[in-house]
């Protein structure tokens, strides 16, 4: 075995050095990632972002009776470009509905500036979140599921955001 | 004297009813029922329930509650251990039942809620201590042991069910659920001081043992 000398200086300094480019990396992360440097990055899936997902919901006008606004943006990953005419899906626990229930699902396109808004039932608690879920799920872009929460219980409108990337 | 220690238990039941009827009546008014099919209620109620158990058991064990002391009060703490397991399963079951996908993330740890682990934690405790009871004399556990293996897990037990249902956003009225979350962590810690007061009086004859 090599018997490496560990005196008080060398460890300061290898310390040092692993501190300075922990600090570095974290304050340029563009340093590792020159590719990402300037880019967007792709929203990640959230975990239970999928549960009681049905494959396919319609395109609606509005999920049920209404009273709730489900609203957000998508974008490409990278250059941050609105997406339209992208497909999102939305479900949740509503006063009209369970989170699996086909009439808790509804789907709406983005418009011009990658926006989206689809009017929906009141959403209310499940599971001790008051939560909502939207998929894009459409394959030109990786599938990504989004599980927001409301802040309180009574807000009457939630909002999610797509940032996507090529599938 | 007599009139008095009778008025003081009648006061002592009629406070745990309060702190465990309260609650579980304040809840079966909240509006949030009207959106949820019978089976989820019954889960949400199983577990109210079994928190007010989680109540119960530090009481019983410390022989506060009048007409039930030491060894009666041990026979009932074992009925409402089992009771606890019974609601758990009940609750967990239920909400299984009704999102599947749902418990199964909080099962394995994967879930969003920030609850769910505190939840799923105390459940594995009970379980544990369930069997551990269950399985005591077999094992030849002499009591010191037995409290060795039990006080940890009674504390994770409280403390897991406590932040579990203080977390949830649920039917629960806020002001019964914290007093009832309070209640279970007072009698928890008075039983814990009362169980090492007696234990250092004793000091000389249990380190003997």
């Amino acid at each position: 075995m090599t018997n490496v000398a560990l005196d008080r200086r060398s460890i300061l300094a290898a310390g040092g050095t692993v501190l300075a480019t922990g600090v570095l990396v974290s304050a340029f992360p563009g340093l590792l990632l020159p590719a990402r440097a300037d880019g967007l990055a792709p929203t990640q899936s959230m975990s239970g972002g999928a549960n009681n997902y049905r494959k396919g919901a319609a395109i609606v006008e509005r999920i049920g009776k209404g009273g709730f606004w489900m609203s957000g943006t998508v974008r490409r990953a990278g250059d941050g470009a609105p997406l339209a005419g992208q497909r999102i899906q939305i479900w949740a626990h509503t006063v009209e509905g369970q989170e699996h229930e086909p009439q808790s699902h509804g789907a709406t396109l983005t418009d011009k500036d990658g926006k989206f808004r689809l009017e929906m039932p009141q959403i209310i608690p499940i599971f001790g979140q008051p939560h909502g879920h939207l998929a894009y799920d459409s394959g030109e872009f990786r599938t990504v599921f989004l599980r927001p929460v409301m802040r309180s219980a009574k807000e009457t409108s939630l909002e999610a955001h797509f940032v996507l990337q090529p599938a | 004297m007599r009139g008095w220690r009778s008025a003081r238990a009648v006061l002592i039941w009629v406070a745990l009813a309060l702190a465990i009827g309260v609650p579980i009546a304040a809840a079966a008014t909240s509006e949030q029922l009207a959106w949820r099919g019978p089976v989820y209620i019954l889960a949400g109620f199983a577990g109210i329930i079994a928190l007010g158990l989680v109540l119960v058991q530090p009481l019983l064990i410390g022989g506060y509650l009048p007409g039930l002391p030491a060894y009666r009060g041990r026979r009932t703490h074992h009925w409402i251990g089992g009771a606890l397991v019974v609601a758990v399963v009940i609750h967990v079951a239920g909400l299984w039942f009704t999102s599947p996908p749902d418990m199964i993330d909080a099962l394995t740890y994967a879930s969003p809620t920030p609850f769910s682990p505190f939840g799923v934690t105390a459940m594995w405790a009970i379980f544990i201590v369930a069997l551990l009871a269950r399985l005591r004399r077999r094992l030849g556990l002499r009591l010191r042991t037995w409290r060795i293996v039990h006080i940890p897990l009674a504390i994770v037990i409280v403390a897991g069910s406590v932040v579990h249902c203080l977390l949830i956003e649920g039917t629960m009225e806020t002001i019964s659920k914290a007093a009832l979350c309070a209640a279970v962590l007072a009698a928890t810690v008075k039983v814990m001081i009362d169980l090492w007061r007696r234990r250092t009086l004793r000091g000389e004859s249990v380190a003997r043992q």
